[in-house]
């Protein structure tokens, strides 16, 4: 019998000592009931001839007692809980980006460097790893146990979490979200490994170009360039540099161009025009893969690089 | 208490000796005969989740599944969720002994409208024979919480029949809520005032206002998603503009509530037996009453942590958290208060006592796993897992269920005219605490270590568990068909009941048992408070079956 969970990524410790503390507060009040209720049982039972004494008829005292310490108990553990949420849900600066799409019923894993496998991801030991996931038809969810992080993958969104794995290692990666017939087959393995194993593997699966170089063939290919690259009229905002920073749009409010707001552009050109631009760009919504989109966006993310450098 | 002393009747003057014809049955409009027909019914629906159930839990029994196909499996956990939930747990309590039972306590002739009670059953039977038809035919695959784009676009189950069952048995949930909450406010008898309402009263109120307030947000979601469904109208579909978070905001908008629909009526059934059994006041009623209010009202305020992963805004989750943890204040005043009662009491350990003992057992477990998943960090790694699965099974079937039962029990010589036999009372509430734990506590353990709820195969390390759960499956099930036996025994063979076989104070047990069809001979004037128990005169054991 193996109940034992490999405590393998920054979050693991912290999430086990909330876990413990929330252990030891049920255990104390379930002793506390259970050992009421079996003192009660035998001391009061109909034939015990125990005096009972006086009945208490204001129960207000004791009333306002235990709510109170429920109450702060429970702030207690309200707090603990969402200090560590909300880290593990925003990412530092720095982290290495890895692209996840779920697809019934596998996980397609891609690589900045371009490298793509299947059911597997493998993560280098102490560093920022961030995973921007997406779904290509139902909502999946990225789970894994032993780092004890997880999230749902929406089809049309961008979702993330991150993590820095701690501890070299095969961990089990689930689909914990009820996606069809073979959902409990989604299933999947981490690699966790030691750096310097890391680049050599990389190395190993190389790919025949990056994610960049990839995207910007596409940018040309589907005509993106002809009215993006900031030359002749100008009939579209020009992309240098727009990824991380805010966007005026043409109804006066103001946007931050992240991959989000990006996917949309691209997809649905109307929804967030521009200021000072005319929606003439069409849509590329449903003629453009998952992937290939993973691709443009990533070249448009590095042109905001180069103007920033 | 009253000495108001009601001769032993002949059952031929009783609500169920009027005519005995199936006409006089299904045409009925008094509120004890259409609350037999809703015990008959939601049995029936309980032992179809209940065989659902069997057959999952035979398929975990090995990591690769039993059944031959992995879609089974899928079509028969959502048809346990389905039947269970809406056709079991939702209406359980309400319908049945809270039908039978608010008339009789508040001392009225019957329900404000008895003609919308009779068309709630109706509506009920329609709503439940569709979704029959829907599993029977091919089932549904999607879970009981049917997420889009997987109910929508991919999933070619019956969706549709199976959405228009729920939405249907949903306006029968309203019309009785709606019946209760006039009933309670206009029918009352002289002198039975809002503090003297027993708390069964106000538990029934707390779950009519949110029958009434929460099932419409259910009906519209379901509306919205037969139409993206048939039509391709895209509320939810992100391919069309919409929004799949909205879908799963509008559902537990509902869905949380209804967990709470759920738990009130156990927590007013168990709030009876309790002070009957310790022969001894309710120990805070005041607090006991605000908490079934206060907990009504919050509920409305704690959706969002069904979706603490699901990609809510994470501010919006950090004041779920919140609400959630307050929500849990007002149940925990109440397992205090329930222990606080039997302290220097006179305890009898029948068999209604023996369950409503073990409601307060599990439900403090559920109640408490409930801190955890309330906990942000804590609730990404367990949601989804079968941490969750065991937390609401020990919430709503050993707390719930076992409250349904306790009731069951206690009121049946009411219901029936006969006692139940005690010995095997009190062995099914010992099988039934047994087994359940044999079957869910495994669970906790499995939802740590990391198995996902859901699954149909698993990877191996989770064997052991799992068989541990299923064999205790087997023992809750053995628990579950005892009663099935000696209750309707019982009818043909059980010594006849007294007016009032438990030495209680409730206005429902100055009756006959069982009652006349006008529940009363003359309308009763209640001078009492609630929970009217003074100390025995003699301390041994009485003898209430002579």
């Amino acid at each position: 019998m193996n109940f034992h969970l490999p405590i393998a990524s920054n979050f693991a410790p912290t999430v086990d000592h909330i876990l413990i503390c929330l252990l030891v507060i049920s255990s104390a009040m379930m002793l506390l009931v259970f050992g009421l209720l079996w003192t009660f049982m035998v001391k009061y039972r109909a034939g015990s001839p125990i005096d009972r004494g006086a009945i208490a008829e204001r129960t207000w005292r004791v009333e306002v007692a235990w709510t109170t310490a429920t109450f702060f108990v429970f702030i207690g553990l309200f707090y603990w809980g969402a200090d560590v949420y909300l880290d593990e849900y925003q990412p530092p600066p720095g982290t290495m980006k890895i692209s996840v799409v779920g697809k019934r019923w596998m996980w397609k894993i891609e690589y900045p460097g371009g490298q793509r496998e299947i059911d597997e991801l493998h993560v280098p030991v102490g560093r920022k790893v961030q995973l921007v996931m997406t779904s290509e038809d139902v909502i999946h969810d990225f789970a894994i146990p032993a780092f004890r992080v997880r999230h749902d993958v929406l089809p049309g969104r961008y979702e993330t979490i991150w993590f820095i794995a701690d501890v070299p290692g095969t961990y089990d990666l689930y689909c914990t979200r009820l996606c069809g017939a073979e959902h409990s087959r989604m299933r999947g393995t981490v690699v966790a490994m030691q750096p310097a194993d890391y680049q050599r593997w990389l190395e190993q699966n190389g790919s025949s170009g990056t994610l960049v170089a990839a995207g910007q063939d596409l940018f040309i290919s589907l005509g993106c360039s002809g009215c993006h690259n900031g030359g002749g009229t100008v009939r579209a905002p020009s992309l240098y540099g727009v990824y991380g920073s805010p966007v005026p749009l043409s109804d006066g409010t103001t946007v931050m161009a992240d991959e989000g707001y990006l996917r949309d552009s691209i997809l649905y050109p109307k929804k967030q025009v521009v200021a000072s631009f005319v929606p003439v760009m069409p849509s590329f919504d449903g003629k453009i893969s998952d992937a290939d989109l993973e691709k443009l966006i990533a070249y448009i993310k590095s042109l905001g690089a180069e103007t920033s450098q | 208490m009253s000495s108001t002393v009601i001769d032993r009747r002949e059952i031929a003057e009783s609500y169920l000796g009027e005519k005995f014809t199936l006409r006089s049955w299904l045409l009925t409009t008094d509120h004890k005969r259409i609350a037999v027909l809703f015990l008959i019914t939601i049995t029936g629906f309980f032992f179809v989740g209940g065989i659902a159930a069997a057959f999952m839990r035979w398929n975990l029994l090995v990591p690769e599944g039993m059944l031959r196909s992995d879609e089974t499996y899928n079509r028969l956990f959502t048809m346990h969720g389905v039947i269970m939930v809406w056709f079991f747990l939702v209406p359980s309590i309400p319908v049945t002994l809270g039908n039978f039972c608010i008339p009789l306590m508040i001392g009225a002739r019957d329900l404000a409208f008895p003609k919308i009670n009779l068309m709630s059953w109706y509506l009920f039977v329609t709503g439940g024979i569709i979704e029959l038809y829907a599993m029977f035919v091919g089932g549904v695959d999607v879970g009981w919480t049917f997420y889009p784009t997987l109910s929508t676009n991919y999933s070619n189950g019956f969706i549709l029949l199976s959405v228009l069952g729920v939405f249907m048995s949903g306006f029968s949930s309203i019309a009785t809520g709606l019946n209760f909450i006039v009933t309670i406010h206009t029918l009352r008898a002289p002198g039975m005032t809002w503090t003297r309402l027993p708390v069964f009263i106000w538990s029934h109120y707390s779950v009519s206002v949110l029958y009434v307030l929460a099932t419409p947000v259910l009906a519209m979601t379901l509306a919205l998603l037969f139409f993206e469904r048939l039509f391709g109208v895209g509320p939810f579909d992100p391919q069309l503009g919409g929004d799949l978070i909205l879908f799963q905001h509008l559902f537990w908008f509902y869905s949380h509530p209804a967990v709470y629909i759920m738990i009130l009526p156990g927590f007013g059934v168990i709030s009876e037996i309790i002070p009957c059994f310790s022969h001894k006041r309710l120990f805070g009623y005041e607090f006991v009453v605000w908490a079934s209010i206060a907990i009504a009202v919050i509920s409305f305020f704690v959706w969002g942590h069904h979706m603490f992963v699901s990609g809510q805004s994470l501010y919006a989750s950090v004041v779920f958290s919140l609400m959630s943890y307050a929500v849990a204040v007002p149940s925990a005043i109440k397992v205090f208060n329930w222990v606080g009662t039997m302290h220097k009491g006179f305890i009898r350990f029948d068999a209604p006592m023996l369950y409503a003992i073990g409601f307060i057992g599990l439900f403090t477990s559920g109640g408490l796993t409930g801190l955890w998943l309330a906990c942000l960090a804590a609730d990404v790694h367990l949601s989804q897992t079968y941490f969750v699965v065991a937390h609401f099974h020990y919430v709503m079937v050993g707390g719930m269920v076992s409250a349904f039962f306790g009731g069951l029990h206690f009121w049946w010589p009411k219901i029936t005219g006969r006692l139940y036999p005690e010995m095997w009372g009190r062995a099914a509430a010992l099988i039934i605490f047994i087994g359940f734990n044999m079957t869910f506590a495994p669970q906790y353990i499995l939802g740590y270590t990391g198995m996902p709820r859901r699954y149909a195969s698993y990877p191996p390390k989770f064997q052991v568990l799992n068989v541990m759960s299923s064999a205790g499956a087997s023992v809750l099930a053995l628990g579950y068909l005892l009663p099935l036996f000696y209750l309707p025994w019982s009818l043909f063979r059980g010594p006849r009941a007294t007016a009032n076989p438990w030495d209680a104070t409730g206005l429902e047990w100055q009756t006959s048992s069982p009652p006349p069809t006008t529940n009363f001979y003359a309308t009763p004037v209640v001078t009492w408070e609630p929970y009217d128990y003074k100390p025995p005169e003699r301390l041994e054991q009485r003898d209430y079956h002579g």
